[in-house]
C-alpha cells in the first residue's frame, strides 16, 4: 500500500510529500533549496543552527524537525528569511574565529559556502575572537575547536553512524563547547580517522591529519558550483 | 581512612538502582559528600551507569549549581538580580570581598568560603538576599554578611548552617521546624481562589466522584489557563495527554520559577503545598497518570524536607499512593526533582530533559510532551499556581471560578511584586486588574517604569499603567518589578540581557550569539559611543534572535531592548553621539593603536599619549 500523497505549498508552488516526512526532505525532493547547516542526510534532525527557518502559514519553524501537513502555506526564499539566514550565517561567523584564507577546508566547507551564497563579504557583527584550545592528541584527527559551529554533526554521526560516543557538548551558553569522550583528549577515545563522525564536519574543526591540500583548492566541492545547486538541479551532479 | 571517588559513587549510584535518568540526583548527592563531582568520580560515574563520560561531563557543567572543581565548604551565593541589585546587592558584594579577601569566583585559602552569584534565588522582596550553601539568608546588609561570615568562622564545625545565621524565623510555615527559614512570606493580599480559607480535599473528592473526562470538562468549561507565563488552556493540555495512548503517563508540576522577580511560588510552596499536591492528584486521576514530579528549583532546597513530610503525611493518609481515597485503581504518588540552578529548565521541555538526567536542553517540538515527553511517555506538564486552582474548581464549580476575573481571562493571579515600593510580596488579585491598582496597593510613588512579566516580559511606561494584567493584555507569569524616578532603563535592560547570556542553553545560534551581540551593541551605547544607525541594528538584531530561536528563551530574550526600544526611545537617543566624518562612532583611534602596540610590543609612532596607561 501506497501511503497518501499530501500536499503544500512553498513560495507559491504546490508540491507533493509523504506523510511522515519533514518539511526539508519534502522540499528536497521537490528541488526546493531551504539552506541548512546542522542537518546532514542520514542523521536525526537537531534543529540548532536554524539556517533553514522557514514560515509555516506565517510562523517561524525549522523546516529541518517541523512535519509536513496537509495544504501546509510554507514561505522559504523571501526577503525577509534571505536577511534573516544571514544574520545567522554571520553569528557563526563572529562566534569563532574563522580564517578562511589559510583554512584547509576552504572550498569544502559549507559555512563558507553559504556564506558565499548569502553574498557575505564581511560580517557584520562585531567579532567575539574567542580563546579556544585544539586539541591534537590524535595521532590522525585534529579539532580546531575555532572553527567549531556547535552543529553536533559529529556528535550525531559518531553515535547514529559509527556506533561510537567521541564526542558530546560541556558547558553552555555562549561558552557551549564541544568535548571528547576522554579526559585525556581525543587521542584517548577511539575515534578513528575514517569514523562518518569526522567526515560529518560541515567545516575544518575536525580534519584528517596530513592530507590538508591533496586536492587543491580551485578543484573542490564549491568551486565548482554553490552550495544548494546539488539539490536545486540534481541532474547536473555526478 | 578517606572516601575515594570510587566508593562513594559506587554506594549513591547503588541508592538510585544505577538508573541514569536519575543522574541529576545522584550527582547532586555525588558533590555533597566529595565536593565536587571531579574527574575520577565523572570517571566512576560513566563506568557505574554505563554512560558515555563526556555526558556525564556535559551534564556536570550544564548546571551552576554542579562544579568539576572543588569549592569551599560554605558556597555563598549572591543573588545579583535586578531588584537586589536595586537595593544594595553590589554593596553587600564588595563587602563580601572584602571581608572573606577573595573575588567572586573565588575560593579562599583556608578552603572554607567560596564567593559566586546566582541569577534570582526567588527573594526579591526580601532582597538583598544571598544563599550560604542551603540556607537564605534575606534582607542582607554589608554589615551583616560580614557578621555571618564571622559567625561561620568562629565555628567553622558547626553541623547545623541554619543554627548560625537564622537568627529569627519568618512568618507562618516558615518557622516550621523542617524549614526553620528567616523568608517572610509577605504575603500583601489573598484573594478568592489560592489563599482563600477553604475545605481541605474536597476537591479531590468530589473529582474522584467523576469521571476523568469530567474532570477535564469541569477545568474547560472553568476556563483555566496555564499561570507560569504562557497561559495554554489547562484542560486542552491534559485532554491531549490524556488521549495519547500509553502504559504509563506523568503528570510534572513546575516548580522552578526562575524569571527574575518571580517569587509566588515560594509562598504557595510554603503555605498551600496541600493544596498543590491535592491539585497535582487531581490532574495524575484526570490524564490517567499513576506517577507525579514536582520539581523544585535548587534555590527552594530549604523547603524540600517540609514538602516531603507533606507527602508523607499525605500518604499515610490514604491521599497519595494505592487507591487513593479508596478508590480502586487509582493510584498516584510524587517524587520530588530537585533542580541544580538553570533557569531554562523552567521552559517545559528543558525541565523534561533535566528530570531524565540530561544537559537542560530545550526538546525538538513536535513531539510535544503531551505525545512524548518524560521518558518518552505522554506528560502534563503544569505550572505551581494552576495545579492550585484546580481543587478549588473542583471544590467550588467551575461556574463559580469563571465569575472571577474577566471573560477570557477567569480566576485570580498572584503577583511577584518587588522593586521601588514599600509593600513588595504576593499579591492574589483577579486577573483583568489594572497595573495601576496594583502600583497603588503596593505603595509605588510615581514609577518611571514596570518591568510585567520579568524580563522575558515588557517594560511599561507609564502611558501604558491603565492596561490590565490578563492574558489578553498584560499577560504575565506574575513578576512585576517597580522602577521609580532615577532609575535607568536602558541600563536595567542590559542587566536582564546578562541574565539570558548567562542562562541560555546554547543550543541554537539565535540565542547563544545573539543574545551576546545584543548586549555588546546596548552596552556601547551605555557607555555615550552609539550613533543613530545602532538603534536600527537593535531592532533588527532583536528581531532575528526573536523569529529565529529554538524555544522561549530566545523568543523573549530580546524584549528589553524591544520594549525599551519602544516605551524609552529618548533615552537611547540622548546618549547618541555623531561620529566625526568617515569615522565610526565609538572607534577611539588611540586605545586601538596602544591595544594593537601591546599584542605586538611596539610603540606606535606619534600616538604614545594616547593610551600607554592600557
Amino acid at each position: 500500500m501506497t501511503s497518501p500523497t499530501i500536499f503544500l505549498t512553498v513560495d507559491g508552488r504546490r508540491i507533493e510529500a509523504r506523510p511522515g516526512q519533514t518539511i526539508l526532505e519534502a522540499t528536497d525532493e521537490a528541488c526546493i533549496y531551504v539552506p541548512r547547516l546542522c542537518w546532514m542526510k542520514g542523521l536525526l534532525p537537531f534543529g540548532s543552527c536554524r539556517v533553514c527557518t522557514v514560515r509555516v502559514n506565517g510562523r517561524p519553524q525549522a523546516a529541518c524537525t517541523q512535519p509536513v501537513t496537509p495544504g501546509m502555506v510554507v514561505e522559504n526564499d523571501t526577503e525577509e528569511l534571505r536577511a534573516l539566514r544571514r544574520d545567522l550565517i554571520d553569528m557563526l561567523f563572529v562566534e569563532g574565529n574563522h580564517f578562511c584564507m589559510f583554512c584547509a577546508k576552504s572550498g569544502n566547507c559549507e559555512l563558507q559556502a553559504l556564506a558565499y551564497r548569502f553574498g557575505i563579504a564581511a560580517p557584520g557583527y562585531p567579532f567575539a575572537f574567542p580563546q579556544r584550545a585544539p586539541d591534537a592528541s590524535h595521532p590522525g584527527i585534529l579539532i580546531d575547536r575555532d572553527r567549531c559551529v556547535l552543529c553536533a554533526r559529529c556528535v550525531r554521526a559518531s553515535r547514529e553512524i559509527d556506533g561510537k560516543t567521541v564526542f558530546g557538548f560541556v558547558h553552555r551558553g555562549a561558552a557551549k563547547a564541544l568535548a571528547v569522550n576522554a579526559a585525556a583528549g581525543l587521542g584517548g577515545t577511539d575515534a578513528d580517522a575514517a569514523d562518518r563522525a569526522v567526515a560529518a564536519c560541515p567545516t575544518g574543526a575536525l580534519m584528517v591529519k596530513r592530507i590538508g591540500f591533496a586536492l587543491p583548492v580551485g578543484r573542490r566541492v564549491f568551486d565548482h558550483a554553490p552550495i544548494g545547486s546539488e539539490i536545486e538541479s540534481p541532474a547536473a551532479e555526478k | 581512612m578517606p572516601t575515594t571517588a570510587e566508593t562513594a559513587v559506587a554506594t549513591i549510584c547503588a541508592s538510585f538502582g544505577h538508573d541514569r535518568a536519575r543522574l541529576l540526583d545522584i550527582l547532586q548527592s555525588v558533590q555533597r559528600q566529595l565536593g565536587c563531582v571531579g574527574d575520577a568520580a565523572i570517571d566512576a560515574l560513566a563506568a557505574d551507569l554505563g554512560m558515555p563520560r563526556v555526558d556525564v561531563a556535559g551534564v556536570v557543567s550544564f548546571y551552576s549549581f554542579l562544579t568539576t572543581k572543588p569549592r569551599g565548604r560554605i558556597v555563598i551565593r549572591l543573588c545579583d538580580d535586578v531588584p537586589d541589585r536595586m537595593l544594595g546587592a553590589d554593596r553587600v558584594g564588595s563587602g563580601l570581598e572584602e571581608e572573606l579577601g577573595i573575588r567572586f569566583g573565588e575560593t579562599t585559602p583556608d578552603g572554607l568560603f567560596t564567593l559566586e552569584h546566582a541569577s534570582c534565588i526567588g527573594m526579591s522582596d526580601q532582597a538583598p538576599a544571598a544563599l550560604f550553601n542551603d540556607v537564605v539568608v534575606p534582607n542582607l546588609g554589608p554589615g551583616a554578611a560580614r557578621r555571618l561570615v564571622d559567625e561561620i568562622r568562629q565555628h567553622p564545625e558547626a553541623p547545623d548552617l541554619r543554627r548560625l545565621l537564622v537568627r529569627e524565623y519568618g512568618d507562618g510555615q516558615n518557622a516550621h521546624d523542617l524549614v526553620r527559614s528567616a523568608v517572610q512570606n509577605n504575603l500583601r493580599r489573598a484573594g478568592e481562589v489560592i489563599f482563600a480559607e477553604r475545605t481541605a480535599n474536597a476537591g479531590l473528592a468530589k473529582a474522584l466522584a467523576m469521571s476523568p473526562a469530567e474532570v477535564i470538562r469541569q477545568v474547560k468549561t472553568a476556563r483555566l489557563r496555564g499561570r507560569g507565563g504562557a497561559g495554554f488552556p489547562t484542560g486542552m493540555k491534559w485532554e491531549f495527554a490524556r488521549a495519547a495512548a500509553s502504559d504509563q503517563r506523568y503528570l510534572i508540576c513546575n516548580a522552578d520559577e526562575g524569571e527574575p522577580g518571580t517569587f509566588k511560588d515560594r509562598v504557595i510552596l510554603t503555605e498551600r503545598p496541600d493544596l498543590l499536591f491535592e491539585g497535582m492528584t487531581i490532574a495524575g486521576y484526570a490524564i490517567g497518570a499513576s506517577r507525579g514530579l514536582l520539581y523544585l528549583r535548587g534555590e527552594y532546597a530549604y523547603l524540600r524536607d517540609y514538602l516531603e513530610d507533606v507527602l508523607a503525611r499525605r500518604r499515610a493518609a490514604g491521599l497519595l499512593g494505592e487507591n487513593i481515597c479508596g478508590k480502586p485503581g487509582f493510584d498516584f504518588d510524587v517524587r520530588i526533582q530537585l533542580g541544580a540552578g538553570a533557569y531554562i529548565c523552567g521552559e517545559e521541555t528543558a525541565l523534561i530533559s533535566s528530570c531524565e538526567g540530561l544537559r537542560g536542553d530545550p526538546k525538538n517540538r513536535p513531539p510535544f510532551p503531551a505525545q512524548r515527553g518524560y521518558l518518552g511517555k505522554p506528560t502534563a506538564v503544569n505550572n505551581v499556581e494552576t495545579l492550585c486552582c484546580v481543587p478549588r474548581i473542583l471544590e467550588m464549580g467551575s461556574g463559580w471560578f469563571a465569575s472571577i476575573g474577566s471573560r477570557k481571562s477567569t480566576g485570580t493571579k498572584l503577583l511577584s511584586v518587588s522593586g521601588d515600593c514599600t509593600r513588595r510580596g504576593v499579591y492574589e488579585v483577579p486577573l483583568g486588574t489594572r497595573l495601576a491598582v496594583v502600583l497603588e496597593m503596593c505603595g509605588a510613588e510615581d514609577p518611571l517604569a514596570v518591568q510585567v512579566g520579568g524580563p522575558s516580559g515588557q517594560m511599561v511606561g507609564a502611558a501604558d499603567f491603565a492596561r490590565e494584567i490578563c492574558f489578553d493584555d498584560l499577560a504575565t507569569g506574575g513578576a512585576l518589578v517597580v522602577f521609580g524616578a532615577g532609575r535607568d532603563p536602558l541600563a536595567i535592560a542590559a542587566q536582564y540581557l546578562a541574565f539570558f547570556i548567562h542562562e541560555s542553553c546554547g543550543y541554537c545560534t539565535p540565542c547563544r550569539v545573539g543574545n551576546v551581540l545584543l548586549k555588546e551593541r546596548l552596552d556601547r551605547i551605555l557607555a555615550g559611543a552609539g550613533e543613530a544607525a545602532d538603534l536600527d541594528y537593535l531592532q533588527t538584531l532583536a528581531g532575528t534572535v526573536k523569529t529565529a530561536s529554538r524555544c522561549g528563551l530566545g523568543q523573549t530574550s530580546p524584549n528589553p531592548v524591544l520594549s525599551t526600544l519602544r516605551s524609552f526611545r529618548p533615552l537611547y537617543e540622548a546618549r547618541l553621539t555623531t561620529p566625526a566624518e568617515g569615522r565610526q562612532a565609538g572607534f577611539d583611534l588611540a586605545a586601538r593603536l596602544a591595544e594593537a602596540g601591546r599584542l605586538t610590543g611596539r610603540r606606535p609612532v606619534g600616538f604614545e599619549a594616547g593610551g600607554e596607561s592600557r
